[in-house]
């Protein structure tokens, strides 16, 4: 966790007023009171994957609703993968809930072994087109709904 | 709805304005960390409660303007230091991150008590504001908690060490949001709010159970002298350079429309 906030800290902690340097100028009073040097010391690169793992984020809209999957997020633990997911997802509308799910926790194929679920052209009969159809209605039903349900929320 | 007595007017005007500026002070502090926050997340996250509590001020003032008191931007931007009753905790400057996680977490479990209490308050504006405001300070509260924890007992020794330091440093503050007016016993009697004193001993269990879960050392309140005096209109220096920025384009053309 470098970066600006710890200079400011540094600066501020000390008690002692900043080296004699110039220092950046903006507009932004903030900025000034940070007092950052304008050329600033080298940084130490920071270590390989130093990064908090990352978190899949699941929101449902409303209770009974499936799971949409919507982003990730990095955290250093399901609590704060939540605690950030929150705002970051659900901020701008309605939100049931948010599931959380560790990307490491999720198994699947290589991108090299999709082909696997490639079928033959002769064995067309055994996709479901009807079952398709089935969740287009279902789908078109409950956008119809949430539709109405806005209208009637206006 | 109950019609309170013209007497107790002056009391509830102390209660929200002590709410109030406490609101708008702190959100505008939590504020100045927008595009400065440690990483994306967390600077979208506290910015969002930043705004949440200028919200709130927002609903404290619009009562006060209904008990004959300016209109709430006037309230908000247009008062000096003095005539403000916020505690001295939200004046301070932010400083560190770990600075300003401790006063969030310190702050807002006296927000979520408070509000609980006037859940039942007899003073229906409060009791309707209470229940509206309850999940999102819900969310501040598990915010503060997780973060608190995350750095003090999870994170390095740094961190720790730095948690500690910022404890010290936010708990006498913290124990100036509790300064008795003396229209603490009149709001109690007459059953609007049961007073700092209770609120005091409710918050400190709560904060006694995170600090501990987060391996840090509350200091004893008997030992620590509480920064009183924000209640009474007595601020730090901190202040009125606050309210000259938060209030500089305003003032600048008090009557245009926005």
């Amino acid at each position: 966790m470098g970066g600006m906030w710890h200079l400011s800290s540094e600066l501020a902690g000390s008690g002692m007023s900043a080296p004699r340097t110039v220092t950046i100028q903006s507009l932004d009073p903030r900025i000034n009171r940070l007092r950052i040097p304008a050329e600033l010391p080298e940084f130490t690169p920071k270590p390989m994957l130093d990064e908090w793992e990352p978190y899949e984020v699941f929101w449902k809209e409303k209770p009974g609703d499936q799971p949409v999957h919507v982003g990730t997020v990095r955290a250093p633990n399901p609590e704060m993968a939540l605690v950030l997911a929150k705002e970051g997802y659900c901020r701008r509308g309605k939100t049931y809930t948010i599931w959380i799910v560790r990307t490491a926790d999720i198994y699947t194929f290589s991108p090299d072994d999709t082909d696997i679920f490639a079928t033959v052209p002769e064995k067309t009969y055994r996709e479901p087109d009807a079952y398709k159809v089935v969740q287009k209605i279902l789908r078109l039903k409950r956008q119809q709904q949430r539709e109405r349900s806005s209208e009637e929320g206006e | 709805m109950t019609v309170l007595p013209v007497e107790l007017q002056p009391a509830l005007k102390d209660l929200l304005y002590r709410m109030a500026d406490d609101a708008l002070i702190l959100g505008h502090r939590h504020s100045e960390w927008t595009g400065l926050g440690p990483i994306l997340e967390e600077d979208i996250a506290f910015s969002s409660i930043a705004q949440d509590k200028i919200g709130h001020a927002y609903a404290l003032y619009q009562p006060l303007h209904e008990l004959g008191e300016p209109d709430p931007d006037r309230i908000a931007f247009f008062r000096d230091a003095p005539d403000f009753r916020c505690c001295h905790l939200v004046e301070y400057p932010n400083g560190g991150y770990d600075f300003s996680l401790m006063r969030h977490l310190l702050f807002d479990v006296a927000e979520q008590w408070r509000y609980h209490l006037l859940e039942s308050s007899r003073y229906e504006p409060l009791a309707r504001l209470a229940r509206k405001v309850r999940g999102e300070i819900k969310y501040h509260v598990f915010h503060a908690t997780q973060w608190v924890i995350q750095l003090g007992a999870r994170g390095t020794e740094e961190s720790h060490q730095r948690m500690q330091q910022a404890l010290e440093r936010v708990f006498p503050l913290a124990l100036g949001i509790f300064e008795v007016t003396p229209y603490d016993e009149l709001l109690a009697a007459e059953g609007i709010f049961p007073g700092e004193r209770v609120l005091q001993e409710r918050w400190l269990e709560t904060i006694s159970s995170v600090i501990e879960q987060a391996t840090l050392q509350l200091p004893d309140p008997q030992t620590v002298v509480p920064a009183y005096g924000g209640r009474r209109g007595i601020h730090t220096e901190y202040l009125q350079p606050l309210l000259d920025e938060m209030g500089e384009v305003i003032r600048s053309e008090p009557d245009a429309e926005w």
